[in-house]
């Protein structure tokens, strides 16, 4: 029982991590119909920036919010860059820019920053808390990692639902030439929408790497299962993204904590391969409603 | 000076002999690549009359419109908006300039409620009073019921209403139309270019009609101008249109 307490709760925490990483995949699927492969290289490089302030002397949370502040640069700049000339053509012109993009900044973070191994401070304690004489697997540092996605979820859900700005998000997301003729600046529109992903995104990056290890490479772990609770969720969904981040996360958890740890990269591509035969379009997928 | 009470941003003319044109279009030629869809057209939209752009199907009346928002640039010609030269301005400033195009297929964004459409219409202006929708919703009262379901819901009808209620909340001075009555049925046709009819008539507001059903255009319009192959073969007066055998058979089909 304890193991099964313990098992489900990190599962929980690295499923909240998947969710993050999902919902920035999702934001920009929603908003420019490109599956933004970079996403995990882009929050690798915040991270490190990060970083580097951190060993200059800042305090962690003076590295997060640069973090998160350089996430939001990185993502309007790439999209009104490197994304912008080729959002209109084939799609498989946008996936080839995104993994260029992908190999490129992890290449770039190398190069900077060196390839090995290096520490990143997490800002809560590591310890499990101690419940009755036991110690269980959720830490400060995971109650952490759940409230700032929780957190997130609801400041876009708010931003979506509630304002002008979010509005005129959805109205380029689902009907861009519509939206410019009734005087939307559309392009400004989808530069936010990648800038509001690359926060997420660099959020992501963040979570995963505090209290343990990067390396320039470090989230192309986190990749493969965030692509897998996106579709599980449903690409155009991000509640969906959040439900399929902590699915993933707690079954993921389950296969390493019963089964064998090195089972678990199988096990998130067979999740995906039923996925894809059950219900292709992920579990909250809205039906695609027709335009008229 | 615009009545505030009005849905259109402009003032009844009163129906005067020559009235000034809001909107002109010289010589306007646009390409999809080899084919020339738009080929040396002018036409003239006046100030408070409702202009319509006829012709069977290919005939460049959609390359028309979309040239003049903008959505589609042009090789050749100009495009005037109340004088001023608006032939390269770029298609989310044309609203602010005071024309609302209404494309085919109607634009509405399924995925939204009725009156977060209404509300996306409003967005280039800044703060909107709820009078105004009110007023929209006033208009047509067929959309009060759904306002918070999502547009993909509405029928046919219902949805061009809701993109014309939508195009009036930019408060226009001229409102293109690209064939409002398609998929239609008769009775709802003829309620909503009845409508426009009123809002031309009470308010002043110029409507550039895109129609490929010639006859119930020609019922409500002042102006007739008729493409074919993407150049203009006859403007007219509605009346002299309708009453011109050969040309209807030639080109409306009827």
């Amino acid at each position: 029982m304890e193991q099964f307490v313990n098992v489900t709760i990190s599962g929980f925490i690295s499923g909240m991590i998947y969710a993050a990483f999902a919902l920035a995949l999702v934001l920009i699927w929603r908003s420019t119909r490109i599956v933004n492969f970079a996403q995990g290289s882009m929050g690798a490089a915040t991270s490190f920036i990060a970083l580097t302030l951190i060993h200059s002397g800042q305090s962690y949370w003076v590295g997060f919010i640069v973090a998160l502040a350089s996430g939001f640069v990185l993502g309007a700049v790439i999209e009104r860059v490197v994304i912008r000339p080729v959002e209109r053509g084939p799609e498989l012109n946008a996936v080839i820019v995104t993994l260029g993009l992908f190999v490129a900044i992890e290449a770039i973070i190398a190069i900077v920053a060196g390839n090995s191994f290096q520490s990143f401070p997490a800002p809560f304690g590591l310890r499990g808390f101690s419940v009755g004489g036991n110690t269980i697997s959720l830490t400060p540092n995971g109650v952490f990692v759940i409230a700032a996605v929780l957190v997130t979820m609801v400041l876009l859900i708010g931003l979506f639902r509630f304002t002008r700005v979010g509005l005129a998000m959805r109205a380029s997301a689902f009907g861009q030439e519509v939206a410019r003729l009734l005087g939307v600046r559309t392009g400004r529109m989808l530069t936010l929408g990648w800038a509001l992903a690359a926060v997420v995104g660099s959020l992501s990056g963040l979570l995963i790497a505090g209290g343990g290890l990067v390396h320039p490479a470090y989230m192309e772990g986190i990749i493969v299962y965030g692509f897998v609770a996106a579709v599980l969720g449903g690409l155009d969904s991000p509640v969906g993204a959040v439900v399929g981040g902590l699915v993933l996360g707690v079954l993921l958890s389950y296969v390493s904590g019963y089964l064998d740890s090195s089972l678990v990269g199988l096990a998130a591509l067979v999740i995906l391969m039923i996925v894809l035969l059950i219900k292709p379009s992920g579990l909250f997928s809205s039906r695609a409603a027709r335009r008229a | 000076m615009a009545d505030p009470g009005a849905l259109s941003g402009s003032t009844p003319s009163g129906g005067t002999a020559t009235a000034e044109a809001i909107l002109e279009v010289q010589d306007l030629t646009t390409s999809y690549g080899p084919v020339r869809a738009l080929d040396g057209v002018s036409l003239r939209a006046e100030v408070g009359r409702i202009t319509a752009v006829l012709g069977a199907n290919g005939a460049g009346k959609t390359t028309l419109l979309r040239t003049i928002s903008g959505l589609v640039r042009s090789s050749r010609g100009k495009v005037l908006l109340g004088g001023a030269d608006v032939t390269r301005a770029p298609v989310e400033t044309m609203v602010t300039k005071g024309m609302s195009h209404v494309p085919e297929g109607r634009g509405v964004i399924a995925e939204l409620t009725v009156d977060e459409n209404l509300r996306v219409g409003t967005l280039f202006r800044g703060k909107v009073g709820k009078a105004e929708f009110d007023r929209v919703y006033d208009l047509f009262p067929r959309l009060v019921e759904r306002r918070n379901q999502p547009a993909h819901v509405l029928s046919g009808g219902e949805r061009q209403m809701l993109v014309i209620g939508r195009a009036l909340l930019a408060r226009p001075r001229v409102l293109l139309l690209d064939e409002p009555s398609l998929g239609l049925a008769p009775k709802i046709v003829a309620q909503i270019f009845g409508l426009v009819r009123g809002l031309v008539d009470a308010e002043g507001l110029s409507v550039l009609l895109v129609e490929q059903n010639a006859r119930s255009a020609l019922s409500v319009a002042d102006v007739g101008v008729v493409l074919n192959l993407g150049r203009v073969v006859a403007t007219d007066s509605a009346g002299s249109l309708l009453a011109d055998e050969a040309l209807r058979h030639a080109y409306l089909g009827f």
